[in-house]
């Protein structure tokens, strides 16, 4: 599964980072880190964590 | 969902807004199988509404409804390609013995099963005068009508503090207009903020040029053909081009009148969202208690809501028309919304509104800007986290305090 964050739109909520922390994190500097490639069995926590995006800007490619 | 029977039979799901398509998505994740179809009283597909008093209201030209539209759109898993969506196509009742819906055009559809997802529509206030100038803000077109209204030196009056007043105050402000904030209590966002950083919202929000009028009502609106001026309970006058009328929400389930369900402040559901035989409910318009607080059902406006209320009230709904029991395990969503106003990002988790005491834990309310985190309480209990530009990675520890609870409860219902 292929994960693409806009991050034109990304405003720094972090609300990824709570849904599917082991694929989104906020760095030391408040910024979003993320693993843009994740195994299948993280499916639905990263569909969950598309899902809570304040902004809609995490775009999930299968 | 593998082992646990899916439902076939027809859902209908009123509200084409974040709750309905969450809906129609985790109907398809819970294993129904059946037809869905979406009725949207607005002409637009799902989109998302925050940005409508920020981004949306400020961004510069484009008045395109569409090209606007696709900004804020939600996109949709592939899971609901099947489903058919009905947009402008207000429902105005509902018969849920007969299991008939009747169009706000007289045209009919029936359902096996229902979802309750209308939202809300603003409270307007109930002033006679003249209605041009006046504006509230909920759905697209309402931006886009307040957008034509705002420019530089456009003197505009917000009524009613809260956030969506507050969120489109700073906007206001950012297009040059000069803004009058009118609010009954004294000070804004009292209920969820607290006196003390309510005041210091405030303060920020007059350093940069927002005028607040606190503990005065608006009494009347004057003016011929438009709004001219607005008249406050005190006899003050404040002249204005605009008035935003921001002082609340009625919930949407007129439509629901005549099945003999609790509609007394949106639509009381159980605490797996089931408000009927074969309804239930999602979104703003449900009233549902939270074992993370006590039994008393309440509705919740915030945005995480719509998520997962759809989400559990899709797996009862599929559930109930398979003929098996809804899941049992209690249903403790942790609420989270957050405010973006000037430069400050307000970030709530749990219910603040209900505590009785705000305690100061970080920071200094004289600046907001470098960081505040305060916490509320219920007779000892923490209820609710206010951060007000924290930095994203503390949110996940601000909002595990409210699902340590929900652990504790998953095991001693």
């Amino acid at each position: 599964m292929k994960v693409i964050v806009d991050m034109a739109k990304c405003q720094d909520h972090g609300q990824c980072a709570i849904a599917a922390p082991e694929v989104f994190e906020m760095n030391e500097e408040g910024r979003l880190v993320y693993d843009g490639e994740p195994g299948e069995e993280r499916r639905l926590e990263v569909e969950e964590a598309a899902d809570v995006c304040p902004v809609q800007a995490i775009l999930i490619k299968d | 969902m593998t082992g646990t029977p899916g439902s076939d039979g027809h859902i209908a799901v009123v509200g084409a807004s974040l709750a309905g398509l969450r809906a129609a998505e985790q109907l398809r994740a819970a294993g129904h199988t059946g037809p869905i179809t979406v009725f949207g009283a607005e002409p637009y597909a799902p989109y998302n509404r925050p940005p409508l008093s920020k981004e949306v209201l400020a961004g510069p030209g484009d008045h395109d409804a569409e090209r606007l539209h696709a900004q804020v759109a939600f996109r949709m898993r592939s899971s609901v390609a099947d489903v058919t969506f009905r947009l402008g196509a207000a429902v105005a009742a509902a018969d849920l013995a007969r299991g008939r819906l009747t169009l706000a055009d007289g045209r009919e559809a029936g359902f096996d099963g229902l979802v309750a997802a209308t939202g809300l529509r603003p409270r307007r206030l109930p002033l006679p005068g003249p209605q041009a100038g006046r504006h509230a803000l909920r759905t697209l077109d309402d931006c886009l009508a307040l957008r034509a209204a705002l420019g530089p030196g456009t003197r505009v009056v917000v009524a009613g503090a809260g956030f969506v007043g507050c969120e489109v105050a700073a906007t206001a402000l950012r297009l040059g207009c000069q803004v009058t904030v009118v609010e009954p209590a004294a000070e804004p966002m009292l209920a969820v903020l607290g006196p003390e950083l309510g005041r210091a919202v405030r303060r920020h929000h007059e350093a940069a040029g927002v005028r607040f009028v606190t503990g005065r009502l608006t009494a009347a609106v004057h003016g011929r053909d438009r709004v001219r001026a607005v008249e406050l309970d005190d006899g003050t006058t404040l002249e204005a081009d605009v008035l935003i009328e921001a002082v609340g929400s009625v919930p949407n389930t007129e439509w629901l009148a005549g099945n003999g369900l609790d509609l007394s402040d949106g639509v009381l559901c159980d605490n797996a969202l089931r408000a009927g035989e074969r309804l239930v409910a999602a979104g703003d318009v449900a009233r549902f208690p939270n074992p993370l607080f006590d039994d008393r059902p309440r509705r919740v406006e915030h945005w995480s809501i719509p998520g997962d209320t759809a989400k559990r009230a899709a797996a009862t709904l599929t559930a109930l028309l398979a003929g098996r029991a809804p899941d049992p395990a209690p249903f403790a969503p942790v609420p989270s919304f957050w405010s973006d106003q000037l430069d400050l990002r307000l970030q709530s988790f749990g219910s603040p509104a209900l505590a009785e005491e705000a305690r100061l834990e970080e920071g200094d309310p004289a600046r907001l800007g470098e960081g505040v985190l305060a916490t509320y309480h219920r007779e000892g209990r923490h209820v609710g986290t206010v951060a007000v530009n924290l930095p994203p990675a503390r949110q996940r520890e601000l909002r595990a305090a409210f699902t340590r609870p929900l652990l504790t409860l998953t095991r001693n219902p």
